[in-house]
Protein backbone atom coordinates (compact mmCIF):
# COMPACT_ATOMS: atom_id res chain seq x y z
CA UNK A 1 0.00 0.00 0.00
CA UNK A 2 1.80 3.18 -1.20
CA UNK A 3 2.09 5.40 2.12
CA UNK A 4 -0.41 8.38 2.46
CA UNK A 5 0.94 11.92 1.15
CA UNK A 6 0.72 14.09 4.56
CA UNK A 7 -2.05 16.42 3.44
CA UNK A 8 -1.47 19.51 6.11
CA UNK A 9 -0.63 22.57 5.58
CA UNK A 10 3.22 23.00 6.30
CA UNK A 11 5.17 26.00 7.64
CA UNK A 12 5.87 28.29 5.12
CA UNK A 13 8.81 29.38 6.57
CA UNK A 14 10.38 32.89 6.24
CA UNK A 15 13.66 35.25 7.08
CA UNK A 16 11.55 35.80 10.02
CA UNK A 17 10.40 32.36 11.21
CA UNK A 18 13.92 30.17 9.96
CA UNK A 19 15.47 29.85 13.33
CA UNK A 20 12.50 28.73 15.33
CA UNK A 21 12.10 25.83 12.71
CA UNK A 22 14.93 25.06 11.98
CA UNK A 23 15.43 24.32 15.87
CA UNK A 24 12.44 22.17 15.91
CA UNK A 25 14.33 20.24 13.23
CA UNK A 26 16.66 19.09 16.01
CA UNK A 27 13.82 18.58 18.00
CA UNK A 28 14.61 22.01 20.21
CA UNK A 29 11.52 24.33 21.15
CA UNK A 30 12.73 28.24 20.95
CA UNK A 31 11.18 31.58 21.33
CA UNK A 32 12.18 34.77 21.22
CA UNK A 33 13.14 37.69 23.99
CA UNK A 34 14.06 41.14 22.66
CA UNK A 35 17.63 42.39 22.90
CA UNK A 36 17.20 45.38 23.59
CA UNK A 37 13.35 45.66 26.19
CA UNK A 38 13.59 42.00 27.26
CA UNK A 39 10.12 41.04 26.21
CA UNK A 40 9.43 37.75 25.37
CA UNK A 41 7.19 36.95 22.32
CA UNK A 42 5.70 34.04 20.50
CA UNK A 43 5.36 33.94 17.22
CA UNK A 44 8.72 34.99 16.34
CA UNK A 45 9.19 37.86 14.33
CA UNK A 46 12.56 39.92 13.05
CA UNK A 47 11.10 43.34 15.08
CA UNK A 48 10.16 43.59 18.71
CA UNK A 49 6.75 45.24 18.63
CA UNK A 50 7.59 46.38 21.65
CA UNK A 51 10.61 49.08 20.74
CA UNK A 52 10.79 48.07 17.18
CA UNK A 53 14.60 46.72 18.24
CA UNK A 54 15.92 44.01 15.72
CA UNK A 55 18.13 42.50 18.42
CA UNK A 56 16.71 39.32 19.14
CA UNK A 57 17.83 36.40 21.76
CA UNK A 58 16.64 33.20 20.98
CA UNK A 59 15.69 31.39 24.46
CA UNK A 60 15.79 27.68 24.94
CA UNK A 61 12.72 26.76 26.13
CA UNK A 62 12.15 23.55 28.87
CA UNK A 63 8.77 22.13 26.96
CA UNK A 64 7.08 22.08 29.71
CA UNK A 65 3.96 23.47 29.94
CA UNK A 66 0.11 24.12 30.99
CA UNK A 67 -3.01 23.58 28.68
CA UNK A 68 -4.59 27.25 28.66
CA UNK A 69 -7.41 25.94 26.92
CA UNK A 70 -8.25 23.60 24.44
CA UNK A 71 -11.57 22.25 21.70
CA UNK A 72 -11.86 18.03 20.84
CA UNK A 73 -12.35 19.30 16.98
CA UNK A 74 -14.88 17.07 15.38
CA UNK A 75 -15.84 18.76 12.16
CA UNK A 76 -13.19 20.47 9.94
CA UNK A 77 -13.22 19.97 6.01
CA UNK A 78 -9.87 20.90 5.57
CA UNK A 79 -7.41 18.45 4.04
CA UNK A 80 -5.18 15.81 6.43
CA UNK A 81 -7.84 17.26 9.24
CA UNK A 82 -11.11 15.52 8.16
CA UNK A 83 -9.03 11.92 8.26
CA UNK A 84 -8.28 12.93 11.98
CA UNK A 85 -11.21 13.46 13.55
CA UNK A 86 -11.44 13.95 16.38
CA UNK A 87 -8.27 15.65 17.55
CA UNK A 88 -6.98 18.53 20.07
CA UNK A 89 -6.82 21.82 19.09
CA UNK A 90 -4.90 24.06 22.48
CA UNK A 91 -3.08 27.02 23.25
CA UNK A 92 -0.23 25.36 25.73
CA UNK A 93 1.14 27.99 28.29
CA UNK A 94 4.89 27.52 28.10
CA UNK A 95 6.78 27.65 31.64
CA UNK A 96 8.69 30.61 30.06
CA UNK A 97 5.35 32.48 30.10
CA UNK A 98 3.90 32.55 26.65
CA UNK A 99 1.01 30.40 25.06
CA UNK A 100 1.31 28.46 21.85
CA UNK A 101 -1.39 27.30 19.40
CA UNK A 102 -0.77 23.29 18.99
CA UNK A 103 -2.16 19.99 19.26
CA UNK A 104 -2.29 17.89 22.59
CA UNK A 105 -1.99 14.02 21.16
CA UNK A 106 -0.52 10.93 23.04
CA UNK A 107 -4.19 10.79 25.05
CA UNK A 108 -7.62 10.24 24.48
CA UNK A 109 -9.45 13.89 23.83
CA UNK A 110 -11.81 13.46 26.43
CA UNK A 111 -8.58 12.98 28.77
CA UNK A 112 -7.70 16.77 28.19
CA UNK A 113 -8.24 19.35 30.59
CA UNK A 114 -6.92 23.12 31.53
CA UNK A 115 -4.33 23.45 33.40
CA UNK A 116 -2.71 19.74 32.56
CA UNK A 117 0.40 20.01 32.38
CA UNK A 118 2.20 18.60 29.20
CA UNK A 119 5.37 18.31 27.74
CA UNK A 120 6.53 19.11 23.92
CA UNK A 121 7.05 16.19 21.30
CA UNK A 122 7.79 16.74 18.19
CA UNK A 123 6.75 15.73 15.14
CA UNK A 124 8.67 14.81 11.56
CA UNK A 125 5.71 15.18 9.76
CA UNK A 126 8.00 15.26 6.35
CA UNK A 127 12.04 15.08 5.52
CA UNK A 128 11.44 19.44 6.10
CA UNK A 129 9.31 19.62 8.65
CA UNK A 130 9.23 19.31 12.03
CA UNK A 131 5.92 20.27 13.89
CA UNK A 132 5.74 20.79 18.29
CA UNK A 133 2.91 18.88 19.76
CA UNK A 134 2.50 18.31 23.44
CA UNK A 135 1.60 15.34 25.14
CA UNK A 136 0.85 14.62 28.92
CA UNK A 137 3.11 15.01 31.05
CA UNK A 138 4.21 11.07 31.88
CA UNK B 1 -17.26 68.56 19.33
CA UNK B 2 -17.11 67.65 15.72
CA UNK B 3 -18.29 63.66 15.95
CA UNK B 4 -20.21 62.35 13.57
CA UNK B 5 -23.43 64.08 14.42
CA UNK B 6 -23.96 65.35 10.99
CA UNK B 7 -24.62 61.65 9.59
CA UNK B 8 -27.93 59.81 10.05
CA UNK B 9 -28.94 56.76 8.73
CA UNK B 10 -31.33 57.40 6.33
CA UNK B 11 -32.34 54.00 4.50
CA UNK B 12 -32.22 50.74 5.09
CA UNK B 13 -33.16 47.14 3.55
CA UNK B 14 -32.76 43.40 4.03
CA UNK B 15 -33.00 41.35 1.49
CA UNK B 16 -35.28 38.87 2.10
CA UNK B 17 -33.81 35.70 0.67
CA UNK B 18 -32.29 32.97 2.43
CA UNK B 19 -31.30 31.05 -0.76
CA UNK B 20 -30.63 31.70 -3.92
CA UNK B 21 -28.87 29.72 -5.95
CA UNK B 22 -30.00 31.71 -9.26
CA UNK B 23 -28.25 34.79 -8.02
CA UNK B 24 -24.52 35.66 -7.94
CA UNK B 25 -24.03 37.75 -5.37
CA UNK B 26 -23.58 40.88 -7.29
CA UNK B 27 -27.29 40.53 -8.02
CA UNK B 28 -27.77 40.70 -4.55
CA UNK B 29 -25.53 43.79 -3.81
CA UNK B 30 -27.59 45.20 -6.27
CA UNK B 31 -31.54 44.16 -5.53
CA UNK B 32 -30.36 45.13 -1.71
CA UNK B 33 -28.89 48.79 -3.17
CA UNK B 34 -32.20 49.64 -4.90
CA UNK B 35 -34.28 48.99 -1.83
CA UNK B 36 -32.03 50.45 0.66
CA UNK B 37 -32.41 53.93 -1.41
CA UNK B 38 -36.27 53.62 -2.74
CA UNK B 39 -36.43 53.24 1.76
CA UNK B 40 -34.65 56.50 1.56
CA UNK B 41 -36.40 58.14 -1.24
CA UNK B 42 -32.78 58.50 -2.65
CA UNK B 43 -32.05 57.72 -6.27
CA UNK B 44 -28.67 55.66 -7.54
CA UNK B 45 -27.59 58.94 -9.06
CA UNK B 46 -27.48 60.54 -5.73
CA UNK B 47 -24.65 58.05 -4.23
CA UNK B 48 -21.21 59.37 -4.26
CA UNK B 49 -19.94 57.31 -1.34
CA UNK B 50 -19.41 53.18 -1.94
CA UNK B 51 -18.44 50.98 0.64
CA UNK B 52 -18.62 47.13 0.59
CA UNK B 53 -16.62 44.08 1.22
CA UNK B 54 -15.94 40.88 0.79
CA UNK B 55 -16.29 40.45 -2.85
CA UNK B 56 -12.93 39.81 -3.41
CA UNK B 57 -9.61 42.51 -2.78
CA UNK B 58 -10.44 44.80 -5.63
CA UNK B 59 -14.00 43.69 -5.69
CA UNK B 60 -15.30 47.16 -4.81
CA UNK B 61 -14.61 48.24 -8.35
CA UNK B 62 -16.50 45.53 -10.02
CA UNK B 63 -19.19 45.85 -7.83
CA UNK B 64 -19.07 49.84 -8.32
CA UNK B 65 -19.11 48.85 -12.39
CA UNK B 66 -22.05 46.42 -11.82
CA UNK B 67 -23.71 49.26 -10.46
CA UNK B 68 -22.75 51.74 -12.89
CA UNK B 69 -20.65 53.60 -9.75
CA UNK B 70 -18.46 56.51 -10.04
CA UNK B 71 -18.12 57.39 -6.49
CA UNK B 72 -15.89 60.27 -5.13
CA UNK B 73 -14.95 58.46 -1.76
CA UNK B 74 -14.87 54.58 -1.48
CA UNK B 75 -13.98 51.78 1.22
CA UNK B 76 -13.66 48.42 1.21
CA UNK B 77 -11.98 47.55 4.37
CA UNK B 78 -12.35 44.04 5.33
CA UNK B 79 -12.02 42.99 9.10
CA UNK B 80 -14.15 40.06 8.80
CA UNK B 81 -18.59 40.18 9.81
CA UNK B 82 -18.17 43.80 11.38
CA UNK B 83 -16.72 45.00 8.41
CA UNK B 84 -20.34 46.90 8.13
CA UNK B 85 -20.38 48.18 11.02
CA UNK B 86 -17.61 50.05 10.59
CA UNK B 87 -18.72 51.08 6.83
CA UNK B 88 -21.65 52.74 8.42
CA UNK B 89 -19.18 54.63 10.94
CA UNK B 90 -16.78 55.39 8.15
CA UNK B 91 -19.84 56.79 6.26
CA UNK B 92 -20.75 59.05 8.79
CA UNK B 93 -16.67 60.46 9.17
CA UNK B 94 -16.84 60.87 5.41
CA UNK B 95 -20.14 62.60 5.47
CA UNK B 96 -18.86 64.98 8.38
CA UNK B 97 -15.66 65.58 6.84
CA UNK B 98 -17.37 66.46 4.06
CA UNK B 99 -15.78 63.72 1.40
CA UNK B 100 -19.29 62.74 0.45
CA UNK B 101 -22.52 63.44 1.04
CA UNK B 102 -24.80 60.05 0.36
CA UNK B 103 -23.12 57.03 0.89
CA UNK B 104 -24.29 53.65 -0.11
CA UNK B 105 -22.84 50.06 1.97
CA UNK B 106 -23.91 47.23 0.31
CA UNK B 107 -23.57 43.20 1.03
CA UNK B 108 -24.47 40.03 -0.56
CA UNK B 109 -23.48 36.70 -0.25
CA UNK B 110 -24.61 33.35 -1.55
CA UNK B 111 -22.49 31.10 1.25
CA UNK B 112 -25.49 28.93 1.30
CA UNK B 113 -25.97 27.71 -1.96
CA UNK B 114 -22.49 27.88 -2.88
CA UNK B 115 -22.05 25.02 0.11
CA UNK B 116 -19.14 27.38 1.36
CA UNK B 117 -17.67 26.09 4.66
CA UNK B 118 -18.23 29.13 6.59
CA UNK B 119 -16.98 27.91 10.27
CA UNK B 120 -15.34 24.42 9.65
CA UNK B 121 -13.04 24.35 6.45
CA UNK B 122 -9.37 25.05 6.72
CA UNK B 123 -8.24 28.07 7.16
CA UNK B 124 -4.62 29.06 5.59
CA UNK B 125 -4.27 32.76 4.60
CA UNK B 126 -0.03 32.78 4.30
CA UNK B 127 0.13 35.59 6.19
CA UNK B 128 3.10 35.26 8.89
CA UNK B 129 1.33 33.60 11.83
CA UNK B 130 -0.48 31.30 9.67
CA UNK B 131 2.46 29.32 9.75
CA UNK B 132 2.54 28.80 13.66
CA UNK B 133 -1.47 28.39 13.24
CA UNK B 134 -2.74 26.51 10.40
CA UNK B 135 -0.43 22.91 10.61
CA UNK B 136 -2.33 22.72 13.64
CA UNK B 137 -5.97 22.71 12.27
CA UNK B 138 -7.53 25.76 13.53
CA UNK B 139 -11.38 26.22 12.34
CA UNK B 140 -13.56 29.56 12.69
CA UNK B 141 -15.76 27.74 15.63
CA UNK B 142 -12.98 26.07 16.83
CA UNK B 143 -11.54 29.56 17.40
CA UNK B 144 -14.41 30.50 19.54
CA UNK B 145 -14.25 27.01 21.31
CA UNK B 146 -11.19 27.77 22.59
CA UNK B 147 -12.68 30.66 24.03
CA UNK B 148 -15.87 29.44 25.59
CA UNK B 149 -13.91 26.73 26.93
CA UNK B 150 -11.41 28.96 29.08
CA UNK B 151 -14.49 31.07 29.93
CA UNK B 152 -16.40 28.12 31.40
CA UNK B 153 -12.95 27.11 33.52
CA UNK B 154 -12.77 30.72 34.64
CA UNK B 155 -15.58 31.41 35.67
CA UNK B 156 -18.17 28.54 35.80
CA UNK B 157 -20.21 29.19 32.99
CA UNK B 158 -22.35 26.19 31.54
CA UNK B 159 -23.59 24.96 28.40
CA UNK B 160 -27.28 25.48 29.68
CA UNK B 161 -26.16 29.44 29.90
CA UNK B 162 -24.72 29.22 26.11
CA UNK B 163 -27.41 27.20 25.40
CA UNK B 164 -30.60 29.98 26.76
CA UNK B 165 -28.94 32.91 24.02
CA UNK B 166 -29.62 30.29 21.21
CA UNK B 167 -32.87 29.49 22.84
CA UNK B 168 -34.18 33.36 23.62
CA UNK B 169 -32.93 34.57 19.93
CA UNK B 170 -34.92 31.56 18.19
CA UNK B 171 -38.01 32.91 20.49
CA UNK B 172 -36.89 35.86 18.19
CA UNK B 173 -36.76 34.44 14.77
CA UNK B 174 -40.27 32.65 15.66
CA UNK B 175 -41.18 36.59 15.21
CA UNK B 176 -39.51 37.47 12.13
CA UNK B 177 -41.58 36.17 8.88
CA UNK B 178 -37.86 36.24 6.44
CA UNK B 179 -35.77 33.89 9.40
CA UNK B 180 -34.64 30.93 8.39
CA UNK B 181 -34.80 28.91 11.66
CA UNK B 182 -38.75 30.12 13.25
CA UNK B 183 -39.29 26.47 15.18
CA UNK B 184 -38.64 27.02 18.92
CA UNK B 185 -36.01 25.59 20.53
CA UNK B 186 -35.63 24.73 24.39
CA UNK B 187 -31.94 24.37 26.13
CA UNK B 188 -32.29 20.87 25.87
CA UNK B 189 -32.78 20.64 22.30
CA UNK B 190 -28.75 22.49 21.96
CA UNK B 191 -27.18 20.35 24.32
CA UNK B 192 -28.63 17.28 22.68
CA UNK B 193 -27.53 18.79 19.03
CA UNK B 194 -24.40 17.26 18.49
CA UNK B 195 -20.69 18.68 19.24
CA UNK B 196 -18.94 20.61 16.72
CA UNK B 197 -16.11 21.67 18.62
CA UNK B 198 -16.14 21.48 22.57
CA UNK B 199 -17.66 22.49 24.49
CA UNK B 200 -20.06 24.24 21.09
CA UNK B 201 -22.85 22.47 20.00
CA UNK B 202 -24.57 22.63 16.45
CA UNK B 203 -27.08 24.62 18.19
CA UNK B 204 -24.48 27.30 19.62
CA UNK B 205 -23.33 28.23 15.39
CA UNK B 206 -24.91 30.51 13.50
CA UNK B 207 -26.77 29.06 10.56
CA UNK B 208 -25.43 29.74 6.82
CA UNK B 209 -27.52 31.26 4.51
CA UNK B 210 -27.48 33.40 1.29
CA UNK B 211 -28.70 36.76 1.83
CA UNK B 212 -27.72 40.68 1.66
CA UNK B 213 -28.82 44.18 2.74
CA UNK B 214 -27.81 48.13 1.86
CA UNK B 215 -28.09 51.04 4.15
CA UNK B 216 -27.73 54.36 3.18
CA UNK B 217 -26.18 57.15 5.30
CA UNK B 218 -26.30 60.78 4.39
CA UNK B 219 -26.48 64.37 6.67
CA UNK B 220 -29.09 65.58 8.77
CA UNK B 221 -29.70 68.21 6.30
CA UNK B 222 -30.37 66.08 3.53
CA UNK B 223 -32.07 63.70 5.22
CA UNK B 224 -34.71 65.98 6.58
CA UNK B 225 -37.08 66.10 3.61
CA UNK B 226 -36.57 62.31 3.06
CA UNK B 227 -39.36 59.69 3.08
CA UNK B 228 -38.19 58.41 6.67
CA UNK B 229 -37.41 59.64 9.76
CA UNK B 230 -33.74 59.37 10.30
CA UNK B 231 -31.86 57.38 12.80
CA UNK B 232 -29.36 59.76 14.79
CA UNK B 233 -25.58 57.97 14.89
CA UNK B 234 -24.54 59.20 18.14
CA UNK B 235 -21.26 57.35 18.25
CA UNK B 236 -18.97 54.86 17.58
CA UNK B 237 -15.57 53.05 17.83
CA UNK B 238 -13.49 50.23 16.51
CA UNK B 239 -10.81 47.91 18.83
CA UNK B 240 -8.96 44.75 17.49
CA UNK B 241 -7.48 42.10 19.78
CA UNK B 242 -4.85 39.12 18.44
CA UNK B 243 -2.80 36.88 20.50
CA UNK B 244 -0.45 39.49 21.70
CA UNK B 245 2.90 38.18 21.37
CA UNK B 246 1.44 34.98 22.75
CA UNK B 247 -0.03 36.63 26.26
CA UNK B 248 -3.81 37.31 25.25
CA UNK B 249 -6.82 36.71 27.57
CA UNK B 250 -9.34 34.42 25.70
CA UNK B 251 -12.07 35.88 27.72
CA UNK B 252 -11.97 39.81 26.65
CA UNK B 253 -13.33 40.89 23.41
CA UNK B 254 -12.33 43.71 21.34
CA UNK B 255 -15.10 45.04 22.59
CA UNK B 256 -13.79 45.74 25.87
CA UNK B 257 -11.81 48.48 23.87
CA UNK B 258 -14.66 49.98 20.98
CA UNK B 259 -17.23 50.14 23.31
CA UNK B 260 -16.67 52.35 26.23
CA UNK B 261 -15.38 55.05 23.44
CA UNK B 262 -18.73 54.34 21.33
CA UNK B 263 -20.55 54.62 24.56
CA UNK B 264 -19.13 58.23 25.59
CA UNK B 265 -19.16 59.83 22.67
CA UNK B 266 -22.44 58.77 22.25
CA UNK B 267 -23.32 60.15 25.46
CA UNK B 268 -25.06 57.43 26.62
CA UNK B 269 -24.38 54.99 29.75
CA UNK B 270 -25.75 51.27 29.67
CA UNK B 271 -28.75 51.87 31.47
CA UNK B 272 -29.84 54.54 28.21
CA UNK B 273 -29.63 51.26 26.08
CA UNK B 274 -32.96 49.55 25.02
CA UNK B 275 -31.60 46.96 23.00
CA UNK B 276 -28.74 45.87 21.38
CA UNK B 277 -27.89 44.05 18.08
CA UNK B 278 -24.53 41.87 18.71
CA UNK B 279 -22.99 39.63 16.46
CA UNK B 280 -23.64 36.05 17.35
CA UNK B 281 -21.74 34.05 15.01
CA UNK B 282 -21.58 31.64 18.32
CA UNK B 283 -23.52 31.51 21.54
CA UNK B 284 -20.38 32.30 23.43
CA UNK B 285 -19.64 35.51 21.15
CA UNK B 286 -22.87 37.08 23.01
CA UNK B 287 -22.26 36.02 26.61
CA UNK B 288 -18.25 37.60 26.21
CA UNK B 289 -19.72 40.73 24.22
CA UNK B 290 -22.35 41.65 26.40
CA UNK B 291 -19.20 41.43 29.30
CA UNK B 292 -16.73 43.41 27.50
CA UNK B 293 -19.05 45.67 26.55
CA UNK B 294 -19.72 46.15 30.36
CA UNK B 295 -23.52 45.08 30.58
CA UNK B 296 -22.29 42.89 33.13
CA UNK B 297 -19.25 42.03 35.28
CA UNK B 298 -16.34 39.70 33.07
CA UNK B 299 -17.60 36.13 34.21
CA UNK B 300 -21.19 37.09 35.40
CA UNK B 301 -22.66 36.90 31.27
CA UNK B 302 -23.80 33.38 32.37
CA UNK B 303 -26.32 34.34 34.80
CA UNK B 304 -27.00 37.55 33.08
CA UNK B 305 -28.44 36.04 29.79
CA UNK B 306 -30.93 33.66 31.91
CA UNK B 307 -34.40 34.74 33.42
CA UNK B 308 -35.27 36.18 30.43
CA UNK B 309 -33.07 39.48 30.17
CA UNK B 310 -31.78 39.33 27.00
CA UNK B 311 -35.67 38.72 25.28
CA UNK B 312 -37.89 40.85 24.33
CA UNK B 313 -39.90 41.83 26.84
CA UNK B 314 -36.94 42.01 29.28
CA UNK B 315 -34.32 44.62 30.49
CA UNK B 316 -31.99 44.24 27.36
CA UNK B 317 -33.61 42.72 24.50
CA UNK B 318 -31.11 41.00 22.20
CA UNK B 319 -30.92 40.03 18.63
CA UNK B 320 -34.79 40.71 17.58
CA UNK B 321 -34.40 39.72 14.31
CA UNK B 322 -33.67 36.29 14.70
CA UNK B 323 -29.64 36.84 14.74
CA UNK B 324 -26.92 34.92 12.89
CA UNK B 325 -27.84 31.90 15.18
CA UNK B 326 -31.46 31.81 13.61
CA UNK B 327 -32.49 34.35 10.85
CA UNK B 328 -29.42 34.79 8.21
CA UNK B 329 -26.05 34.42 7.82
CA UNK B 330 -24.01 34.54 4.94
CA UNK B 331 -20.98 34.81 5.81
CA UNK B 332 -20.48 38.64 7.07
CA UNK B 333 -23.71 39.50 8.58
CA UNK B 334 -22.62 42.76 10.49
CA UNK B 335 -25.08 45.00 7.97
CA UNK B 336 -27.94 43.21 9.53
CA UNK B 337 -27.39 44.54 13.11
CA UNK B 338 -27.06 48.30 11.59
CA UNK B 339 -30.54 46.98 9.90
CA UNK B 340 -32.47 45.74 12.34
CA UNK B 341 -31.57 48.63 15.05
CA UNK B 342 -32.84 51.34 12.57
CA UNK B 343 -35.88 49.35 12.04
CA UNK B 344 -36.25 48.80 16.22
CA UNK B 345 -35.56 52.49 15.75
CA UNK B 346 -38.47 53.84 13.93
CA UNK B 347 -40.68 51.58 15.35
CA UNK B 348 -41.18 49.34 12.00
CA UNK B 349 -40.63 45.93 14.11
CA UNK B 350 -44.34 44.92 14.47
CA UNK B 351 -44.68 41.45 16.86
CA UNK B 352 -40.85 41.72 17.87
CA UNK B 353 -41.03 45.42 17.79
CA UNK B 354 -38.91 46.76 21.21
CA UNK B 355 -41.36 48.86 23.54
CA UNK B 356 -40.45 52.98 23.32
CA UNK B 357 -37.01 52.45 21.62
CA UNK B 358 -34.92 55.33 21.50
CA UNK B 359 -31.35 53.94 21.79
CA UNK B 360 -29.68 50.75 19.85
CA UNK B 361 -26.33 49.53 20.43
CA UNK B 362 -24.55 47.54 17.27
CA UNK B 363 -21.71 45.48 17.98
CA UNK B 364 -19.78 43.66 15.42
CA UNK B 365 -17.24 40.88 15.96
CA UNK B 366 -14.94 40.00 12.79
CA UNK B 367 -12.79 37.15 12.67
CA UNK B 368 -11.73 34.60 14.79
CA UNK B 369 -12.17 34.89 18.66
CA UNK B 370 -9.30 33.42 19.75
CA UNK B 371 -6.89 34.13 16.72
CA UNK B 372 -7.64 37.95 16.12
CA UNK B 373 -10.89 39.39 15.97
CA UNK B 374 -12.22 42.85 15.18
CA UNK B 375 -14.58 44.43 17.31
CA UNK B 376 -17.02 47.40 15.83
CA UNK B 377 -19.57 49.47 18.43
CA UNK B 378 -21.84 51.68 16.93
CA UNK B 379 -24.90 53.37 19.09
CA UNK B 380 -27.68 54.62 17.00
CA UNK B 381 -30.70 56.55 18.38
CA UNK B 382 -34.31 57.61 17.29
CA UNK B 383 -34.65 60.63 15.07
CA UNK B 384 -36.25 63.89 16.54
Amino acid sequence: MAEKKYAKPLPRVDEESKGFWEACRRHELYVQRCGQCGALRYYPRALCPGCLSERVEWVRCSGKGTVYTFTVTYQNQGAGFRDELPYVLAYVELEEGVRMLTNVVGCKPEDVCIGMPVEVVFEDVTPEATLPKFRPVS
Amino acid sequence: MAGLSDAVVAGVYEHPTRWAPDKTAYQIHAESARGALADAGLAIGDVDGFFTAGVGPIGIMTLAEHLNLTPRYHDSTNIGGSSFVAHVLHAAAAISAGLCSVALITYGSTASSDRFAVGTGGVSAGDPPDQFESPYGPTVLGSYALAAQRHMHEFGTTSEQLAEIAVTIRRHAGLNPAAKFREPIAVEDVLASRIVSSPLHLLDCCIISDGGGAVVVTAAERARDLKKKPVRILGGSEGLCHTSMGVRDLTDMAASQSGPRAMAMAGVTHADVDMCMIYDSFTITVLETLESLGFCKRGEGGSFVQSGRIGLGGALPVNTDGGGLSSNHPGMRGIFLVIEAVKQLRGECGERQVKDCEVALCHGTGGMLGLRHSGVTMVLGRGR
